[in-house]
């Protein structure tokens, strides 16, 4: 039974990405493209050379983050939607503290990804906090701090930190995570530190909830509130501590954005969808360190991969778009999976 | 600027921007109230804007002249119906998470439409329609003093069938058998499946609804507002609808007051520079309103919102 448990595990992320690619190239076909083609364009365009390795790691980079952050609140019985949000606000506050602290880059580096932290961790509190308080779900409130986070982010830039060109000042060479070896390596690719960062967090996260008491208590509340109240649980403090560190995990995946792949912050006409994305790589990774990973470098790669294959296959982007959504309700479905093992082990008598 | 004349902006303006709310958020009324989460309201609404564009647009091409739009709105209905189909499927049938489901519906749907979008006119967007929602007066209402100026008189029908829609929606989930149903299957499957209801194809219907309603949402959208589709046409008005159905607290009226609130925030974010006295307040606090809003209203500060009891859970039955 516990082998089965395990096998399930691995099983319906396979299963899931594998039925998605598959209905993926059944619309390309019926829609007049080559998914052989495409999917060969796709596998070029990751694995094709140092540059797409360079731009595929570029793109898991907040997506490890923005994964680890809904995994992390998932594993206290949380959904936190609000990734997006505190992104953004982890964003501004790394690239204000890039912008305006003079420091040598030891310090300037922490001090601007810690600033994020801290941003998206407040962020992530509020309906931590409301939750805890007055039983306020939080789905709606962190959709709806999503958009207060968006246009008040615009309204800050706009206000205090504008540059031409509808973004804020480039941060400063101290406070940045470029590599210039990491880019010749790669062919100059966009690829910077930030990985590092993602990875640590990674293990953090691994640690917090493995090898801590705290980490027992959030994943106890996760398992059943009553029983952990009844045990001595205080299961307020840990619904807040819960989205706070997960709101922590979302600004540091804005710090990314900030401090590596762009160095600035634009006025964002909408999200940037590292947020959401995030849902669907820790559901793909069941919640854990090491799947989040797994799941960032396959969203990640097919993004990248995507933008090859529209170049020379010519099959929009949006396919990939459609590709992932089509994951994450296998994933969410896999219900269907485990009836369908069910079934056949009962036939087989296994 | 007199009264009137501040008024006669900012109302018109404010029907205007929430008739595709009060649509959207009355079939996220149909849905909750079933006892199913529909996160999935944005992508149902963008996708019935993409299919009311497409289908305007194609509707001048066969000649329907100014019918196009109200028959793209049939279309954008049975689109709708059709993609909340996968979300019935997956939340009530396969016991998915209600929430999940609803993420990766938004996800499918932005997806699909934009590459429909491209794969048909070679293009990021769908071309410009000419044949809008007319604007006019409407008969005998316009006349009557004061109020026929500000609520009656050069308005989109839409808005009416809109405020029309919230009452008939009332109609149906409060005074018919039919709603009566709906709801206790919402509050409690079990007692309602003991009575001989059919919790699973009550919440199918309810479902659908959503779909209809919401794809409506969208096509008035893309038809009265944006006049095309584009990847930026639905950025979140969708989740305002969300926000507008839970202000309202699960009720078609309520979310009916709460849409056109909304759609006067913000129709004051954007016509706030004409009107003396909001010229000095900051754009963004507009902005954030609805939002705040809704959180506040949810916390209970501002009367008490209250979700239906069962839902976000799958019924089993014969489960304790």
């Amino acid at each position: 039974m516990e082998n089965q448990k395990n096998w399930m595990k691995i099983a319906v992320p396979v299963i899931s990405v594998i039925l998605g690619l598959l209905i993926g190239a059944i619309i390309m076909a019926v829609s007049e493209y080559d998914p052989i083609k495409a999917y060969g364009a796709l596998f070029q365009g990751v694995f094709g050379g140092s540059y797409f390795l360079g731009e595929t790691v570029r793109q898991m980079t907040p997506l490890i983050l923005s994964g680890l952050a809904v995994a992390f609140a998932f594993r206290t019985g949380l959904f936190n939607i609000g990734v997006e949000g505190q992104l953004l606000v982890g964003w501004l506050a790394s690239v204000y503290v890039g912008v305006t602290v003079d420091a040598p880059a030891v310090i300037h580096i922490p001090l601007a990804i810690l600033a994020a932290g801290v941003a998206g961790g407040l962020w992530g509190a509020v309906p931590g906090f409301l939750k805890a308080r007055f039983q306020v779900h939080e789905v709606i409130t962190t959709i709806m701090m999503n958009y207060i986070a968006l246009y008040t982010t615009n309204a800050i830039i706009r206000a205090y930190l504008l540059a031409p060109g509808e973004r804020t000042e480039a941060v400063a060479k101290s406070a940045s995570l470029k590599s210039v070896w990491l880019e010749n390596a790669t062919d100059y690719s966009t690829i910077h530190y930030g990985f590092i960062v993602a990875l640590i967090a990674a293990a953090v996260m691994w640690f917090v909830l493995w090898r801590t008491t705290t980490g027992y208590e959030l994943r106890s509340v996760g398992f059943n509130q009553h029983a952990s109240q009844y045990a001595g649980i205080n299961v307020s403090r840990n619904i807040v501590l819960s989205m706070a560190i997960s709101g922590a995990f979302a600004g540091i995946a804005g710090s990314m954005e900030g401090l590596g792949t762009y160095q600035y912050m634009t006025i964002n006409a909408g999200f940037t969808g590292v947020g959401f994305d995030g849902i669907a790589v820790a559901l793909l990774g069941a919640n854990s360190a090491l799947g989040v990973i797994f799941g960032a470098a396959l969203f990640g790669g097919l993004k990248i991969g995507a933008l090859n294959m529209q170049s020379i296959a010519g099959v929009p982007t949006e396919i990939i778009g459609i590709v992932i959504a089509l994951i994450i309700f296998f994933v969410a479905c896999s219900y269907l999976v485990h009836w369908v093992v069910n079934k056949v082990n009962k036939g087989g008598k296994i | 600027m007199g009264l009137m004349d501040i008024l006669a902006i900012i109302i018109p303006a404010a029907i205007v921007s929430a008739a595709p709310l009060i649509f959207t958020a009355l079939g996220g009324v149909f849905s909750e109230r079933s006892g199913v989460v529909n996160i999935g309201l944005e992508g149902l609404m963008l996708f019935g804007a993409f299919t009311g564009a497409v289908f305007t647009y194609y509707g001048e091409q066969w000649g329907l002249g100014a019918a196009s739009p109200w028959v793209s709105f049939l279309f954008a209905m049975a689109a709708g119906a059709l993609l909340s189909l996968i979300h019935a499927v997956a939340s009530i049938s396969l016991k998915a998470d209600q929430v999940v489901s609803g993420v990766a519906l938004n996800f499918l749907a932005a997806g699909m439409a934009i590459f429909l979008t491209k794969k048909i006119f070679d293009a990021g967007q769908t071309p410009v329609i000419s044949e809008r929602i007319s604007k006019g007066d409407i008969p005998f209402l316009s006349e009557i003093p004061l109020i026929g100026k500000l609520f009656f008189s050069n308005a989109y029908s839409t808005s009416f069938v809109a405020v029309f829609a919230a009452f008939a929606v009332w109609f149906v989930l409060y005074k018919t058998p039919f709603g009566l149903r709906l709801r206790a299957v919402g509050e409690h499957p079990m007692a309602a499946d003991t009575m001989g209801v059919n919790v699973v194809k009550m919440r199918y219907t309810a479902v659908l609804l959503s779909g209809v309603f919401a794809g409506l949402g969208g096509a008035v959208y893309a038809a009265s507002i944006s006049g095309n589709f584009t990847h930026s046409t639905i950025v979140g008005q969708g989740f305002m609808a969300l926000a507008a159905m839970i202000f309202g607290k699960w009720h078609p009226l309520g979310a009916l007051g709460a849409a056109l609130f909304f759609g006067l925030a913000q129709s004051l974010s954007i016509t706030g520079q004409q009107i003396p006295g909001l010229q000095d307040i900051p754009h963004v606090y507009l902005l954030i309103l609805p939002y705040v809003l809704t959180i506040l209203a949810l916390a209970g500060l501002v009367g008490r919102a209250d979700a239906p009891k069962a839902i976000g859970q799958h019924y089993e039955k014969g489960k304790r």
